[in-house]
C-alpha cells in the first residue's frame, strides 16, 4: 500500500521511501520519511495531486511521487 | 583535470569591489551595524515579525546578479543597532530553489560582499514544529548565536498545542526560545531583549544525533583551511554537486573527489546521502517533539473549519471561481473611476499646458511628451496597487497557495503545473504585475513558459482598443440571448487564452522540453492577513514597478512624441496661421470656435502625415498593406508599439479630431475612412483582423522590460516581442485575405 492509496479519516505510518529519485529526497526533506504519520486530506479537481497532513502540515504532492512512499495503517506493525 | 580555482571561498568577499570603495563608505563600513539573518520556513510568520521589529526602516532591494529580493531592516536598541536580514524562507540547507540557495549562501556568508552574520534569528511556526525543528537543527551546525522565535503561539494555544519551553530550550543545546505573537505583539518585549544581546550570546552546543557524520567531518578538518566551517565540510559530504563539495575537494588536493567518495559510502553505504539526513534528522525531531509538545484534543477552529469545507473538490472548485471573479471584477471596477480621473487630470494639465505658454516644441514636450508620459506611468498604477492587494491578501490567507494546488491537474494538460494559475489570472488586468508574480514558480522553465504565455491574456490597456472598433464595426445586433458585440469581445478574451495556453504547450514540447518538474506544495492553513504586512508588501510591489517599468515606459512616450512632433512643417504652420486669421475676420461665435479648432486639428494632422511617424507609416505602408491597413493604421499601430493604448490618441490626431475627442466622434472618422479610390479602409474582415492582431502582438514596452528582468536576459524579451508579432501579423494578413476574396 503507498502513499497514492489511502482511505480519508484513518492515520497511517510511512514504512519505506523509495529515495533513488532526487525529488523523492527532496520530499523527504520535507518531512516524508520512515516513521512519519501521515493522513489524507484531500483530493484536488481531477483527483491529483493529493493533500496530506502530517504532523500538523498540510502537504500536496503528486500521485506520481506519492507511489514511492510504502505506508501501513498506525498501530499495525509499526 | 578541469581547471579550478583555489582561491579560498572567503576570499569572494575581499574581492575587487571592495578595493574601489570610497573612504568615507568605508567609515560607514566601520560603523555598519551588525547583521542578524532572520531564517524560517515559508508562512513561518517571519515577514510579519520582521515588519513588527523594523517598522518603516526598511530597504528592499536585489541580490547580486539575481532577480531575488532582498529585504534589510534596522532594529535599533539604547545602545545598539542592528541590521536584520530577511531572508526567503526555506526548509533546509540544502538549496531547491534559486530563492532557498541565496538564503543558505546569505547564512554561510558565501554572497561575495556581504559579510557572514553575527547571529540568527530562526523564526518557527509553532503549529509547524516539525518542519520548522528540521531547520533550527541545521542552524545549530552554523556555529553561530541563535535565538529562535516560536510565532503563532496563540494558534497553538486554541489548537490545543501547548510547548514546554524550557525542556525546548535544553534539547536545542540552550538555544534562547522566544514565544510570541507577532500580530498582537505579544512577547515582543522579551523577544527585542534577546535580540539586543545575540551576537554576544553562546554559540550552541552542536547536536548530537549522527555520529557516523559529525566523525566523517572532524576526519576532514585538519586537512581543510581553517576558513572552511564545520557545517561547509557536512554539505560537502551529502550534497552531491554542489559547489561547496567541488571546492572542498579542491582543498583536499588531487585525490579529493576520491576522498569525498570514500568517506560517502562508508557513512551513507549505497543510500542517497540526502534521505538518510533526512531520515536521521526527523528522527531526532520526532523525539525532541514527543518530549516538548503536548496535545490535547484539536479544538474545532474557523481556520480548520473552512479548509475541511474547501477540500470537498465542488465548494472547491466553485469557490475558485468566485474568488477569481471577485478579483477581476474588482479589478475592473475599482481601478476604472482611479484611472479616469489620472488621465483627465493628465489631459487638462496639458491643456493647462498648451493656453498658458507660448505654442511651440517647449509646450508640446511638456504637454505630450512629460505630462502624459508620466500620466501613461501612473495611470497603471491603481491596477497595480488593486491587484497586488488581492494577491497578497490571498496569498496571506493562505488562499493562492490552495488555488494552485486545486488547478494544477488542468495546468499539467499544457505542460505547467498549478503555480502558475495566480500569474495567468493576474495578467488579465496587467502582464506587468502577472510576470512579477511568477517568481512563486519554483521551476525555471515553466517560469519562463508562463512568463512568455502571460501577455496573451487580455489586458486593460487592450480594452480601450477593443471597445473603440467594436462599437465602431460590430453591429449591435442579438444573436439569441447574447449581443454580437459582446460575443466578439468574449472571443477576443478567449483567442488570448487559447494562444497563451498553446504558446506555453509548444515551448515545453521545444525550447524548454526538460524533465518533468517536482510540484510539491506546503498547503497553509488559512488565516487572517496582517494590515501592516499587507502594505508593506504592497508599498515595496508599486515602488518597484514605478521605478524599473515606470522610467521605460516613460522613456518611451517621449520618444513616441519627438517621433510624432518632428520635423515641423513652417508652411502648415503658416497657413495654419492664415485660415484661422481669415475666419476670424469673417466668422464669430461658436461658428468661430468650430472653425478654428477645426483647422487646428487639421494642420495637426498634415503636421503628423510629414512627421517621421508619419513618414514611417508611409514606409511601411506596403507592408501592412494585404492586411488592409493604410498609412493611417500604420502609423497608429507603430506609435502603439511602446504602449498599445496609445493607439486611441495617435488615431485621433491622424484623423484630425484632437488626440483627446471622445470615442464617437472618432468611431464616425473611422466609419468614413476610405481609401484614394473611395473604397472603405475599415472593412469588417479588417476590423476582425485588426483586432486579433491587437489581441496576439506584444505592443507594451513595460513588459518586455519586466520579461527582460524577470528572465535577467535579452533573448526572451526579443523572442516574445517577434513570436508574438509575428502571430498577429499571419493572424491579421489570413483573416483580412480570406473575408476579402
Amino acid at each position: 500500500m503507498t502513499l497514492a492509496s489511502l482511505e480519508r479519516g484513518r492515520k497511517y505510518v510511512i514504512q519505506n521511501v523509495n529515495s533513488a529519485d532526487p525529488d523523492i529526497q527532496r520530499l523527504m526533506v520535507l518531512g516524508l520519511v520512515e516513521g512519519a504519520e501521515v493522513e489524507l486530506a484531500s483530493a484536488a479537481i481531477g483527483g491529483d495531486p493529493l493533500e496530506f497532513r502530517m504532523f500538523g502540515n498540510s502537504i500536496s504532492l503528486r500521485r506520481e511521487h506519492a507511489r514511492h512512499f510504502a505506508v501501513t495503517t498506525a498501530g499495525e506493525g509499526g | 583535470m578541469p581547471v579550478i580555482s583555489l582561491s579560498p571561498p572567503r576570499a569572494k568577499v575581499g574581492n575587487a569591489q571592495v578595493t574601489r570603495v570610497s573612504a568615507d563608505q568605508i567609515s560607514v563600513r566601520q560603523h555598519a551595524a551588525a547583521s542578524i539573518a532572520v531564517v524560517g520556513n515559508p508562512n513561518s510568520g517571519k515577514s510579519t515579525l520582521f515588519n513588527r521589529l523594523t517598522g518603516l526602516r526598511q530597504k528592499t532591494g536585489n541580490y547580486p546578479g539575481v532577480t531575488v529580493e532582498k529585504h534589510v531592516g534596522t532594529v535599533r536598541f539604547d545602545n545598539a543597532a542592528f541590521e536584520l536580514i530577511d531572508l526567503p524562507g526555506m526548509f533546509a540547507l540544502s538549496a531547491h530553489s534559486l530563492e532557498e540557495r541565496i538564503a543558505c549562501d546569505v547564512v554561510m556568508g558565501r554572497i561575495p560582499g556581504m559579510e557572514r552574520p553575527a547571529g540568527i534569528l530562526a523564526v518557527v511556526d509553532t503549529t509547524h514544529l516539525y518542519q520548522g525543528l528540521y531547520l533550527v537543527q541545521q542552524l545549530m551546525e552554523l556555529e553561530l548565536p541563535l535565538l529562535v522565535a516560536l510565532t503563532m503561539t496563540d494558534a497553538a494555544d486554541s489548537s490545543g498545542i501547548r510547548i514546554d519551553i524550557e525542556a525546548l530550550e535544553r534539547r536545542l543545546g540552550g538555544v534562547k526560545v522566544c514565544p510570541v505573537v507577532a500580530t498582537t505583539g505579544q512577547g515582543m518585549a522579551a523577544l527585542r531583549a534577546a535580540i539586543a544581546t545575540l551576537p554576544d550570546a553562546p554559540k550552541p552546543a552542536l547536536p548530537t544525533f549522527w555520529e557516523e557524520l559529525s566523525a566523517a567531518s572532524e576526519e576532514l578538518v585538519p586537512d581543510l583551511p581553517a576558513t572552511v566551517p564545520r557545517v561547509e565540510i557536512e554539505r560537502a559530504l551529502i550534497d552531491l554537486d554542489s559547489e561547496i563539495a567541488t571546492e572542498v575537494s579542491n582543498y583536499l588536493g588531487d585525490d579529493g573527489a576520491q576522498r569525498l567518495a570514500a568517506i560517502r559510502q562508508r557513512v551513507f553505504g549505497s543510500e542517497p546521502p540526502l534521505a538518510t539526513e533526512a531520515r536521521h534528522r526527523y528522527g531526532w525531531v520526532r523525539e525532541v517533539l514527543k518530549e516538548v509538545q503536548h496535545s490535547a484534543p484539536t479544538m474545532t477552529t474557523w481556520s480548520s473549519r473552512l479548509a475541511a469545507f474547501m477540500n470537498r473538490p465542488l465548494p472547491g472548485t466553485v469557490g475558485l471561481f468566485v474568488v477569481m471573479a471577485i478579483v477581476f471584477q474588482a479589478v475592473f471596477a475599482w481601478a476604472t473611476p482611479m484611472m479616469d480621473a489620472i488621465e483627465s487630470g493628465a489631459a487638462m494639465l496639458g491643456t493647462l499646458l498648451v493656453t498658458n505658454l507660448p505654442d511651440g516644441a517647449v509646450s508640446s514636450f511638456l504637454a505630450d511628451g512629460v505630462v502624459a508620459g508620466v500620466g501613461s506611468v501612473i495611470v497603471f498604477l491603481p491596477q497595480i496597487i488593486i491587484l497586488f492587494l488581492f494577491i497578497i491578501l490571498l496569498e496571506d490567507s493562505g488562499y493562492l497557495a490552495r488555488a494552485a494546488y486545486l488547478m494544477d491537474r488542468a495546468m499539467r494538460s499544457v505542460g505547467l503545473s498549478g503555480q502558475s494559475i495566480i500569474p495567468m489570472v493576474s495578467s488579465f488586468a496587467c502582464a506587468v504585475p502577472g510576470i512579477m508574480a511568477t517568481r512563486v514558480i519554483p521551476d525555471r522553465r515553466d517560469r519562463i513558459a508562463t512568463i512568455l504565455a502571460a501577455p496573451f491574456m487580455t489586458c486593460s490597456a487592450r480594452l480601450p482598443v477593443y471597445a473603440l472598433l467594436i462599437a465602431a464595426f460590430v453591429p449591435a445586433q442579438s444573436v439569441g440571448w447574447f449581443n454580437l458585440q459582446g460575443i466578439v469581445l468574449f472571443g477576443l478574451y478567449m483567442l488570448g487564452i487559447v494562444a497563451g495556453l498553446l504558446t506555453a504547450l509548444l515551448l515545453k514540447k521545444t525550447a524548454l522540453h526538460g524533465p518533468k518538474p517536482m510540484f510539491v506544495l506546503m498547503l497553509p492553513e488559512f488565516r487572517l492577513p496582517n494590515l501592516q504586512t499587507v502594505l508593506m508588501q504592497l508599498l515595496g510591489r508599486a515602488l518597484i514597478f514605478l521605478k524599473r517599468a515606470g522610467t521605460v515606459i516613460f522613456a518611451v512616450a517621449v520618444v513616441v512624441w519627438a517621433l510624432a512632433y518632428y520635423p515641423r512643417s513652417d508652411v502648415i504652420a503658416a497657413d495654419l496661421d492664415q485660415q484661422q486669421s481669415l475666419a476670424a475676420a469673417n466668422l464669430s461665435g461658436e461658428a468661430l470656435d468650430q472653425a478654428l479648432s477645426r483647422f487646428e486639428n487639421e494642420a495637426a494632422a498634415a503636421q503628423l502625415e510629414q512627421s517621421w511617424l508619419g513618414r514611417a507609416g508611409k514606409v511601411v505602408e506596403p507592408a501592412f498593406k494585404p492586411l488592409g491597413w493604410d498609412w493611417k493604421v500604420s502609423a497608429a499601430v507603430i506609435a502603439g508599439f511602446p504602449a498599445r493604448e496609445v493607439v486611441i490618441a495617435v488615431l485621433g490626431t491622424v484623423y484630425a479630431v484632437g488626440g483627446a475627442a471622445d470615442e464617437s466622434t472618432l468611431a464616425a472618422r473611422l466609419q468614413a475612412a476610405t481609401w484614394p479610390d473611395g473604397r472603405a479602409v475599415y472593412t469588417l474582415p479588417m476590423v476582425i483582423g485588426l483586432l486579433i492582431f491587437y489581441a496576439c502582438c506584444l505592443q507594451c514596452a513595460a513588459t518586455l522590460a519586466v520579461i527582460r528582468r524577470e528572465t535577467n536576459s535579452w533573448q526572451w524579451p526579443l523572442f516574445a516581442w517577434a513570436y508574438m508579432t509575428t502571430l498577429g501579423y499571419v493572424g491579421a494578413l489570413l483573416v483580412y485575405q480570406l473575408g476579402t476574396n
